[in-house]
């Protein structure tokens, strides 16, 4: 059974405008997936359609099987894992730990087991020493990698990543990198950062203009100049993915 | 505004004060505070024993005299009304000094001033030794309607980031050579502040879908709780009933 | 205008205080049906938005500078019951954390700067956008007015606190004169970048201000490079408010404040005339400005006279004004209960 399986999602929002017409989408399970495309391509769109959060137009969204639909969506919720792009909007608790267990505790943890999840989650991202800090006297970084466990904190079954690599520094990037590629779940994650999509992810989709417009090996995507060229997508300057050893 | 941990007011220590649960501080100090409003103002004595208390706290909690000396400052734009109050006020007036002031005024001035300050002294004694947190733990155990706790802790959250994009639009719009000056310049500041709002509200909404994505349905779950012993209740309670007995004092003698 | 302890003697402050909990209680309900689960992330933002604008200076004249209190610019913006809450939380905070206002004063600090302006300014903001021609000119200008009667509203409830428990016997003319005085160029100040900020709002996110939503277009699918009609979805449902509890909360302003007038100007009437008798030019402005506001018969006591009196009497006004207040309320919507299809009368969501 895969992981996920969107299948003719079109949506608008309510102010008129159409973000979303008719997307097809399968990711396997322990799959890691690209989601590549221009700015207003309509890829934040789809991923709030992933956990439940904007719905209401038409075609289906299914997470391991189970369909995303008003009654599901408590454990939609748990299964999909989103990492949003600014930590500043995912770190709302006062302190590090308390936002780590939100998701858990909502979900009716508590005690010695709520305890045993957030350090868990803290260790896969190798920020257990900062438990009782408050977020925001972290680095940004480290807010990225908190912001990771916060939802690795709930064991999804899929992990979505809103541009990842975004604001990091250099090591921040690898260290992040690292942490990912020894997580076993399945990813999905939305970037522009094209060396990063090589580095992570063996398979690749291009969103544009509201559908699926490619779907691919990512090195084969590109290596494809002609494809790059009519998405908009450009790799950055002396970068030649047939000279790296891909995902 | 500060952090999770520490703000502009707390001073970090180990003192027996620190150590007391919130709850207990902030009941202790609105006591204390109600007590001393509650004073007759002719019972000029039970202020200074009121001073005395204050600093005796202070003293346990380890914090200088100078540095609660420098946080009643905020008080300053009352003192000048306070001083003001002699000259304007009506009936019975003496000479001091060659000038005509009022009695009543003189005894209003000394009254707001006297307990304000007293005031003032209790707050801050309660924020230098209890952190921002734990404050709102305390709040949160004296029943503040859980809504009003989490509204309050998102606003201590965000407060440094959005005071944070303020100074970043300031420092964007002086580097183009901009300094508001005079009225002309409040249509520049007013688009600051829409502009601000509209980041505000809109980071709002994304903080409330990364709740949501996290299984967030209206309620807060409760992670953390403060307790207190008898005994922790006991000895706040030392404060505000030493008072009490200084204020019963002030009534009938 | 933050008050400290001792200000207002501890009877008066006390029944602030129950006012203040009984505002911020309905602000409370009000607040989870203007933003539902929103509620505590959104007026979180919102009240830290406001401690920060607080911040922001703006230079009036002469290198005197004022600060925006935020009442009436959150009342508009986010709605009357979340702006009483967010500013009640920034005042809390204030009070606890920098020991800014009085704890015991809070309750009168939060009539005065978080009820009084929120009410008043969202007041003549709805009642003059019914009566001028909609466009988004008239919202500036009613959030202009808005603004501007909202301070020296709230300094009107200063004084009328303080003329019920002041400590002090500055005579209530020259406290009324002064107060008002000053808060209406206060107010100009916070009219002009009220109007400004929500001007700037609805250039941009016009949805925020003032419910404008779009109409929904059918929905189209791209296939094969062409744009298809998709199939109906359901309809998203659409935010209704009834009008009806706008007139509700301009009816419960009106009560408490003719509660507590009318209580004090028939226990003692020779107050505010005999002040401008026995007072000069002061007293000819006072009187002037205040023939026709709700303290036009106010009375003035005697300090003793007030602290004996005042305290007593303060928590009998604001219980009978509870009293009246949640009997119109409970006859208000029983008969809301009654013809709930005649209340229908949707109008937008200001949030």
């Amino acid at each position: 059974m895969p992981s996920l399986e969107v299948s003719g999602v079109a949506y608008a929002y309510p102010d008129g405008h159409q973000a979303l017409f008719g997307v097809d989408l399968t990711v396997g399970r322990g799959e890691r997936v690209a989601l590549l495309g221009p700015n207003g391509a309509g890829k934040t769109t789809l991923v709030l359609h992933l956990n439940g959060i904007l719905g209401g137009g038409v075609g289906s969204v299914t997470v391991a099987g189970l369909p995303v639909e008003k009654r599901n969506l408590a454990e939609i919720r748990r299964r999909v894992g989103i990492v949003f792009q600014d930590p500043d909007d995912q770190l709302f608790m006062p302190t590090v730990r308390e936002d780590v267990a939100f998701g858990p505790a909502a979900a009716g943890l508590r005690g010695a087991e709520l305890e045993q999840r957030v350090r868990e989650a803290l260790e896969q991202v190798g920020m257990a020493g900062f438990a009782d800090r408050p977020p925001h006297h972290l680095s940004f970084g480290q807010r990225r990698r908190v912001a990771v466990a916060t939802v690795l904190a709930m064991r999804p079954e899929i992990l979505v990543l809103d541009e990842p690599s975004s604001n990091l520094d250099p090591a921040s990037r690898r260290e992040l990198a690292d942490i990912l590629r020894a997580l076993d779940v399945t990813v999905l994650m939305v970037t522009h950062d094209l060396p990063y999509a090589l580095e992570l992810c063996p398979r690749s989709v291009i969103l544009s203009e509201g559908v699926i417009a490619a779907d691919g090996r990512t090195r084969d995507l590109l290596c494809d100049e002609e494809l790059m060229g009519a998405y908009r997508l450009e790799l950055p300057f002396g970068f030649d993915p047939r000279s790296v050893a891909a995902a | 505004m500060g952090a999770g941990h520490a703000h502009k007011l707390y001073r970090h220590g180990h003192s027996p004060v620190h150590e007391l649960p919130p709850h207990c501080k902030i009941a202790a100090t609105a006591a204390f505070v109600i007590v001393v409003v509650s004073t007759p103002r002719e019972a000029m004595w039970a202020f200074g024993l009121y001073a005395v208390l204050i600093a005796a706290v202070a003293a346990a909690a380890r914090i200088p005299a100078g540095f609660l000396l420098r946080r009643l400052l905020i008080e300053v734009p009352f003192v000048l009304f306070a001083v003001l109050m002699p000259f304007v006020s009506q009936g019975e007036r003496v000479d001091v000094l060659g000038m005509s002031l009022s009695v009543s005024g003189l005894w209003g001035a000394w009254n707001v001033l006297a307990k304000g300050t007293l005031g003032v002294a209790a707050s801050v004694l309660l924020a230098s030794t209890t952190e921002l947190r734990a404050l709102l733990l305390g709040l949160q155990r004296l029943k503040l309607p859980p809504l009003l706790v989490q509204i309050a802790s998102f606003m201590i959250r965000y407060g440094d980031v959005i005071t944070d994009e303020l100074r970043r639009m300031s420092i964007a719009r002086r580097s183009r050579g901009f300094e508001a000056r005079g009225i002309q310049h409040w249509g520049v500041l007013a688009k600051t502040a829409g502009a601000l709002f509209i980041r505000s509200y809109e980071r709002g909404e994304r903080v409330y879908l990364a709740m949501v994505s996290r299984g967030y349905a209206g309620s807060m779950p409760v992670i953390d709780d403060v307790t207190a012993t008898r005994a922790q209740w006991a000895y706040s309670a030392v404060l505000p009933v030493t008072a009490l007995a200084v204020c019963l004092m002030g009534w009938t003698l | 205008m933050h008050v400290p302890d001792g200000f207002i003697d501890a009877p008066v402050s006390v029944a602030a205080g129950v006012a203040a909990t009984a505002a911020v209680a309905v602000s409370l309900r009000g607040a989870r049906r203007e933003l539902d689960e929103r509620t505590a992330p959104l007026a979180g933002l919102v009240a830290a938005f406001i401690f920060a604008v607080q911040m922001l200076n703006f230079p009036v004249a002469a290198g005197t500078s004022g600060h925006l209190l935020g009442g009436a610019l959150a009342a508009i913006l986010v709605g009357p019951y979340t702006g009483v809450l967010c500013v009640s939380v920034v005042l809390l905070m204030q009070g606890i954390l920098f020991a800014d206002g009085g704890l015991t004063a809070l309750g009168v600090n939060i009539l005065n700067m978080a009820v009084v302006t929120v009410l008043v300014s969202y007041a003549v903001f709805r009642v003059l956008l019914r009566l001028l021609p909609s466009g988004r000119r008239s919202v500036t200008v009613a959030a202009f007015a808005g603004a501007l009667l909202s301070v020296p509203g709230a300094a009107v409830m200063f004084t009328l606190l303080y003329a019920l428990g002041g400590t002090t016997d500055v005579p209530i003319g020259k406290v009324f004169t002064a107060m008002v005085g000053v808060h209406v160029l206060i107010g100009l100040g916070e009219a002009l970048i009220t109007a400004a900020t929500v001007g700037a709002v609805i250039a941009v996110r016009p949805d925020l201000v003032h419910g404008a939503r779009g109409l929904a277009a059918p929905l189209k699918l791209r296939i094969g490079g062409q744009l298809v009609d998709a199939p109906a979805a359901a309809p998203v449902p659409a935010a209704a408010r009834s009008t009806r509890k706008l007139w509700l909360t301009g009816l419960v302003t009106a009560l408490v404040l003719a509660g507590f007038v009318s209580f004090y100007a028939s226990s003692s009437p020779d107050g505010l005339e005999k002040v401008a008798a026995d007072k000069g030019i002061d007293a000819k402005t006072k009187e002037h400005a205040a023939a026709d506001s709700p303290l036009a018969d106010y009375s003035v006591k005697d300090v003793d006279d007030a602290r004996l009196s005042g305290g007593l009497a303060g928590v009998i006004g604001v219980g009978a004004t509870v009293a009246v207040g949640s009997g119109i309320f409970w006859a208000v919507r029983r008969r809301r209960a009654q013809d709930l299809t005649a209340s229908s009368t949707a109008a937008p969501s200001a949030s």
